[in-house]
């Protein structure tokens, strides 16, 4: 799980006069990863050891100059590059004390940046598209510089990357509302022009950012509207005449973020790893509509990993330079570490999660995992737009997401519940994917915020889509548990893949707590409930041998734990006809939810000590009756119902006696209990130290078997040389 | 080089049978060897320990023990005769009964006059050795209980006999017992059981040693009748000694399948006080060791687990030479297995049965290193079992796969088969000519119209053979005056010339046009292991013991320049290291320069158009030559293009289709049938 340490303050910041940039130009990576420079917005650098948060030297032009590119550093000449006033390269050392006393060179056209790559040469990028590597610049300042861009058009953002030793400069440029990527390679040059695709009208990118992925270049960009995108290009390009004609560039959507009722203004994304991006000035979507957030967003399962609130005004700039955020806000310019390790699912969900279920389920759920991970894969756009036409033929116009979403703000429950079952109707359900989230959203703050409005139903139909995930909705299961919707959290629990350990013992708590009586009425999935039958109406078929242990067994085993025949006799008339479920059918079946579900120990016990001592031993009681209906021979796991697997219930049962070991060693109620886990545990490992002994055996048999294999003829070809 | 289509054969079920008794003639250095089922093979040990002559057995027979006197060979056995052997005529030259009942042990006095026996009933018998027999002299006086094991003293007066729980020793002259030795018996519950004397040794200073089933390796002075020392060896049985000729080291074979060695030296050096102490210790067998010689510079063993090893004595021999290697010999040095190259018939040689199998076939090519799906499988046709007591000793199948002979040493039978698809006849042919009666190898033309037998003082007899008779054409005789028996027997593919070989080392080839002699091939002083004549260039190929390959031309009656180039340049040392012999020269039909010839542990093809390769070139360079492109492939290769994927060949021969076939043995194959060897306490069991 990717996560977000505490930050510290690099530099205060003078808020720059119009208020909506920041003051800083640029930041850039010195000699190591623990050095940068900062450009200010308007005169001069400063060099800072992040470390200790301090500057180690500042360089000013003279009043009345400004600096027009954020400065670099040439590692291999430890020099310094910035431009003044467009047109006037400078270049100093660490110990030049004063600008103007360091080397300058004016160039003939505008310069719009200088970009040092990482193991690359500086390059100086002109206002009209020209690149010059610096050296090549300086060696003749007056040189012409020609014009590649054509007189409208303006480079909105540029970068310099160094791929397979190939040094590449990567700007952006806008023309009349089309924007388009240019690609040019140095040494030997050429250049590539890609077109951007239109998101909308009006809608312009307003963050770019570009990555080397394996032999490609990964550029991420993110619209106002909240969409991020991601095209790849490759490295080497195609081996067309440069520049001759302009390639459009396919992309993919990678989230669809939250954006609230205002479309995003300062935003931007980066990409951390491979699977994570950091995304500031967007919304959290648990949060209401304030952009202030920092948020780490996994794209591949689509699920926010860490998300941080920043004071004051964020002016969507970000830089990240190994391992740590830099990101200006309010009046300050702050360092985040953050922490992405590898992303899996077993790390995403807590714990890998009912891999058996997974097989026996109908596909249905197998294809729901594939859009969760490769979601941001859909049909190319021309292939989705052709059924929606062809739809909108169609008799019935349903509503678009965004009108049944505003119709959920204020229409009664059944209209909303008619529209949102129609919405759900249709077939390409998958595209709306990424939207069905807000949907939800939408109905839950609705819900949250009217109480007597709350629909059961289109919830339900919602999470059974198993599109949703708690991080994409987090109040909806807490909603659920508040109304007593227990139906709705079953399904919520089954489906949800990130429950956080709180909730889950939330509804655990609420579940035993539940009267038996009510639970009866309660209107489950049937598929659970007829486990559950399965296995009460199996409890009286027999009473045998069980995996090697029987109930005789168990009391010879305790006659010498406890002294007395008097209480032998008590035990032995309380304990072994007691296997009869100390639970009601719905109630055990809502709780089989609980025990399926993904969860981190650590987490968990801290919220299950919270358990009152009765209910501790009334889910014991039914853990136990769990494991000795498991545990019969005539009890095989071969009946293919959804249901919690051995592992999982002696897992529970662990933590059920970590958690309160005190408190049942000294309820008298909890101590047969305690006893009968005891002996049946021993019994087991007796068993199993006997099917160990053996085991070593067994395996060599087996690797003698593998070794036999020539038969007593072949024919076989082979080559003399 | 090219790709070739392998049919690996692991059907052959060749089961070696159990060493029981060996004996060594330090004068022409020829090893005899005993096995359970009666065969005597000869192994030569100055070449290279060539198996030059085996003497097929015979139900009923089973050889206990083994005596050289002079040149001559004699047996006994449990059937209770004492044999001596015809070493020209590979067959028993008489038999005679002792009427003691089974003889467990006969022995010869140094001077070679006389054959000791014992026997079940208690006596000692001596026989007078005769120029052309034995006979019976007297016994000596008879004992109660049989006598297992017997030694000469060096002078020939005393004689010390093993028995059950004693030892005697007899004055020969007088015949009476002089002392007799008590051996203890075995501790616990063997407390109850008789102690077998399995083997003594009676050294020059009449020292007695004893080795028995209680598993004691005992010292005895023999002129007092006392116990000097006894060394406890295993917790089994001790089953055979050995003593160097200048009796400084015994050697005792246990039950376990070590071999201990002892000692007579001084316990501190320089000092003049010699005991017997227990210096090494070898392993080099799974079973009981039942047979052991001690050779001037080697241990040899032999067992249950049929493998004979020579185990040189490293203090004896130059290190890290080839003289200092272990052998093991698993493998007769002769083929067992007839291939009909145009029918594509294995015939397997039992020693008493035939099998006769098909082999398979698959469709399709594949890439080389690939397994062909097989879509007809191998199939036995016929299963012939031998008539009479006699083993089989030789058998060969025709080329075109419609006759098969055998023989053994008493008679020749010969059949007709007539093979379709579906079917299977064999019709015995009934009258042979009186020609074909004791043969010690079969050979049938290509064209399968003659067949070819060494008989007799190295005689061969050809004979016509249609569809309605067989008779003799002729007998080709040569003029060397060897009598020594032909072990191979060559005709060329054009029926022209016919190349045989003895184990005196000579190669004569017969005009069979002319029926003479044609030439002889300059001697060469290790014996032929292999020989073939190559069907375009009409010269004969040749392989040694020694390893040494010869190329005779038989038109120039000369050898080939090829030949003398190899012979300049000399043998890669890799090569002539080997220690299995090669055992069948074949040719390449669609290449007249590739000669192939294989041993136990590889096969090779010989590419005479390539050159030689040096003594510092890598011989074994297939896997290299792999990596290579094609170009510096062709540079870097030469003529000896060895294949070792195939292990424990019996044979390897080219069909027409210029398919090869394999026949593989896995020694894991016959040890797994071997029974279960003594139970030892193994750490962790």
């Amino acid at each position: 799980m990717a996560a977000l340490c505490e930050g510290y303050t690099l530099c205060g910041l003078v808020p720059a006069l119009n208020q909506l940039s920041s003051e800083i130009q640029g930041i850039e990576e010195e000699r190591d990863c623990d050095h940068v420079i900062v450009t200010d917005s308007t005169r001069s650098v400063t060099l800072y050891k992040v470390s200790d948060q301090k500057p180690l030297g500042s360089w000013t032009v003279k009043q009345g100059q400004t600096l027009t590119c954020p400065a670099v550093f040439n590692k291999h000449t430890h020099e310094y590059v910035a431009v003044s006033d467009n047109k006037v390269i400078r270049i100093w050392k660490e110990d030049d004390i004063l600008l103007d006393k360091a080397f300058k060179a004016t160039v003939s056209a505008d310069v719009r940046a200088v970009h040092c790559a990482h193991g690359g040469e500086p390059a100086v990028l002109f206002q009209r598209g020209a690149v010059r590597l610096l050296d090549s610049l300086l060696s003749a300042p007056q040189q012409p510089v020609e014009e590649i861009l054509v007189p409208e058009e303006a480079i909105r953002w540029s970068t310099s990357i160094v791929a397979e030793t190939q040094q590449l400069i990567i700007f952006t440029t806008e023309l009349n509302g089309d924007h388009f990527l240019y690609l040019q390679r140095l040494n030997p040059n050429s250049v590539q022009k890609y077109r951007l695709e239109p998101e909308g009208p009006g809608l312009s990118p307003l963050s770019f950012w570009a990555s080397c992925k394996d032999k490609n270049i990964c550029l991420l960009y993110l619209y106002p509207n909240g969409h991020l995108y991601q095209s790849l290009v490759s490295v080497r390009g195609p081996a067309t005449d440069e520049g001759a004609q302009v390639v459009p560039l396919p992309r993919d959507p990678l989230l669809s973020l939250p954006v609230g009722e205002e479309p995003l203004d300062a935003a931007s994304a980066i990409f951390l790893d491979d699977a994570h991006v950091a995304v500031v000035g967007v919304p959290h979507p648990a949060a209401g509509p304030g952009k202030d957030f920092l948020c780490i967003w996994n794209t591949n399962f689509q699920t926010l990993q860490a998300a941080k609130e920043m004071a004051g005004k964020l002016y969507g700039q970000l830089w990240s330079y190994s391992s740590k955020l830099f990101i200006p806000h309010g009046k300050v310019l702050s360092v985040i570490p953050f922490a992405c390790p590898r992303s899996s699912l077993a790390s995403a969900l807590g714990k890998l999660k009912q891999v058996k279920t997974e097989e026996t389920k109908p596909p249905t759920l197998v294809s729901s995992w594939n859009t969760i991970l490769h979601g941001e894969q859909p049909p190319k756009p021309v292939e989705t737009r052709k059924p929606r036409t062809t739809r909108r033929t169609q008799s019935a116009p349903s509503l678009t997401i965004d009108q049944v979403q505003n119709l959920i703000k204020t229409a009664p429950a059944e209209e909303v519940q008619k529209e949102v079952e129609r919405l759900l109707s249709r077939q390409d359900l998958q595209d709306l994917q990424p939207s069905l989230g807000q949907l939800a959203l939408a109905l839950v703050s609705r819900s949250l915020a009217d109480p007597a409005f709350y629909s059961s139903s289109s919830l339900t139909q919602l999470v059974h889509t198993q599109c949703l995930s708690h991080s994409v909705c987090p109040d909806l299961l807490p909603l659920a548990l508040e109304k007593k919707d227990y139906f709705l959290c079953q399904l919520c629990l089954q489906f949800f893949p990130d429950i956080p350990e709180a909730v889950t013992c939330a509804c655990l708590k609420a579940f035993i707590s539940l009267p038996d009586a009510d639970s009866e009425k309660l209107n489950l999935e049937p598929e659970s409930v007829s486990f559950m039958e399965m296995l009460i109406s199996n409890e009286h078929a027999q009473m045998g041998l069980q995996n090697g242990f029987s109930p005789a067994s168990c009391e010879e085993g305790r006659t010498d734990t406890i002294g007395g025949p008097q209480t032998k006799a008590e035990e032995k008339g309380n304990a072994s006809p007691k296997q009869s479920c100390p639970l009601g059918l719905h109630k055990a079946a809502l709780i089989n939810e609980v025990l399926q579900t993904a969860y981190s120990e650590t987490f968990l016990l801290p919220h299950l000590k919270d358990f009152s001592s009765d209910h501790v031993v009334l889910f014991l009681q039914y853990l136990e009756f769990l494991y000795l209906r498991y545990s019969t021979d005539s009890f095989s796991q071969t009946h293919g119902c959804r249901s919690p697997t051995l592992n999982q219930i002696l897992d529970w049962v662990c933590m059920l006696l970590d958690a309160h070991f005190t408190v049942l060693v000294m309820t008298p109620a909890a101590k047969g209990l305690l006893l009968n886990l005891q002996c049946f545990v021993r019994s087991q490992v007796r068993l199993f130290s006997e099917l160990g002994k053996i085991e070593g055996s067994l395996q060599q048999l087996n690797s003698m078997k593998m070794k036999k294999d020539v038969g007593q003829y072949s024919i076989e070809v082979i080559e003399l040389y | 080089m090219g790709e070739f289509k392998v049919h690996r054969v692991r059907f052959f079920d060749y089961m070696p049978s159990a060493i029981r008794a060996m004996a060594f003639n330090s004068h022409t250095e020829r090893l005899a060897v005993a096995r359970a089922d009666g065969a005597v093979e000869i192994f030569n040990f100055a070449d290279n320990y060539f198996q030059e002559k085996v003497i097929p057995g015979r139900d009923g027979r089973a050889v206990e023990a083994l005596c050289w006197v002079g040149r001559r060979l004699f047996s006994a056995g449990l059937d209770g005769e004492l044999t001596e052997y015809d070493l020209e005529n590979l067959r028993p030259k008489y038999s005679i009964e002792a009427y003691g009942g089974p003889v467990w042990t006969i022995s010869g006095n140094s001077q070679g006059t006389l054959l000791a026996a014992g026997c079940e009933d208690g006596t000692v018998k001596m026989f007078e050795i005769l120029d052309e027999r034995i006979q019976f002299q007297r016994n000596l006086d008879r004992q109660k209980g049989r006598i297992i094991s017997l030694a000469w003293h060096p002078s020939g007066t005393k004689m010390a006999a093993g028995m059950m729980d004693m030892i005697r020793i007899f004055d020969t002259e007088t015949g009476s017992a002089t002392h007799r030795m008590l051996v203890e018996r075995g501790a616990g519950a063997s407390k109850s059981k008789e102690v077998v004397v399995w083997s003594v040794a009676f050294l020059s200073d009449h020292t007695v040693i004893s080795g028995d089933s209680a598993g004691k390796f005992q010292i005895w002075d023999g002129s007092t009748g006392t116990l000097i020392r006894s060394h406890p060896v295993t917790k089994w049985d001790v089953l055979v000694l050995s003593v160097s000729q200048d009796e400084s080291s015994v050697i005792a074979g246990t039950s376990e399948g070590t071999v201990v060695q002892f000692q007579f030296i001084a316990s501190t050096a320089g000092q003049e006080d010699k005991h017997w102490f227990r210096t090494r210790t070898f392993k080099n067998h799974s079973h009981d060791v039942r047979a052991l010689v001690h050779t001037d510079t080697a241990v040899v063993s032999g067992g249950m687990d049929t493998q004979l090893v020579v185990r040189p004595l490293l203090d004896k021999v130059e290190k890290n030479t080839q003289e200092s290697a272990l052998r093991k010999i698993a493998f007769p040095h002769r083929n067992l297995v007839s291939c009909a190259k145009k029918a594509g018939l294995l015939l397997f040689q039992f020693p008493d049965h035939l099998e006769l199998w098909r082999l398979g076939e698959s469709d399709g090519n594949g890439a080389p290193g690939e397994i062909l799906p097989v879509k007809r499988k191998p199939e036995k046709l016929i299963q012939l079992k031998r008539k009479g007591e006699d083993h089989i000793c030789c058998s060969a199948l025709s080329p075109c796969g419609s006759w098969l002979a055998y023989s053994t040493v008493s008679s020749v039978r010969l059949y007709r088969l007539t093979l379709s698809s579906n079917s299977v006849s064999i019709q015995k042919v009934s009258k042979l000519p009186k020609e074909l009666r004791s043969v010690h190898q079969l050979c049938f033309s290509l064209d399968s119209s003659r067949l070819f037998a060494s008989s007799s003082l190295s005689s061969v007899v050809v004979v016509a053979l249609d569809q309605t008779e067989c008779r003799c054409l002729h007998t080709l005789k040569h003029k060397s005056g060897s009598k020594q028996p032909i072990h191979i027997l060559c005709p060329s593919e054009d029926g022209r010339w016919l190349a045989a070989a003895n184990t005196d080392c000579e190669i004569h080839v017969f005009d069979l046009h002319k029926k003479k002699l044609h030439c002889s091939v300059p001697a060469y002083s290790s014996c032929p292991t292999a020989v073939s004549i190559h069907p375009a260039s009409c010269s004969l190929v040749s392989v040694h013991a020694d390893q040494q390959i010869f190329e005779f031309s038989l038109k120039q009656k000369e050898y080939t320049e090829w030949s003398r180039q190899l012979q300049r340049q000399g043998l890669h040392p890799l090569w002539l290291q080997r220690d299995t012999p090669v055992t069948r020269v074949t040719f390449n039909p669609t290449n007249p320069a590739h000669i192939v010839l294989h041993d136990a542990f590889m096969f090779c093809i010989i590419d005479q158009s390539l050159p030689l390769p040096k003594a510092e070139t890598k011989l074994y360079n297939q896997m290299v030559l792999r990596s290579f492109p094609q170009p510096q492939r062709s540079r870097e290769s030469h003529a000896f293009k060895i294949c070792k994927n195939f292990q424990h060949l019996l044979s390897v021969t080219l069909l027409e289709d210029l398919s090869l076939v394999v026949v593989e043995r896995p020694l894991l194959d016959i040890v797994s049938q071997l029974p279960a060897p003594v139970r030892q306490k193994k750490f962790a069991t």
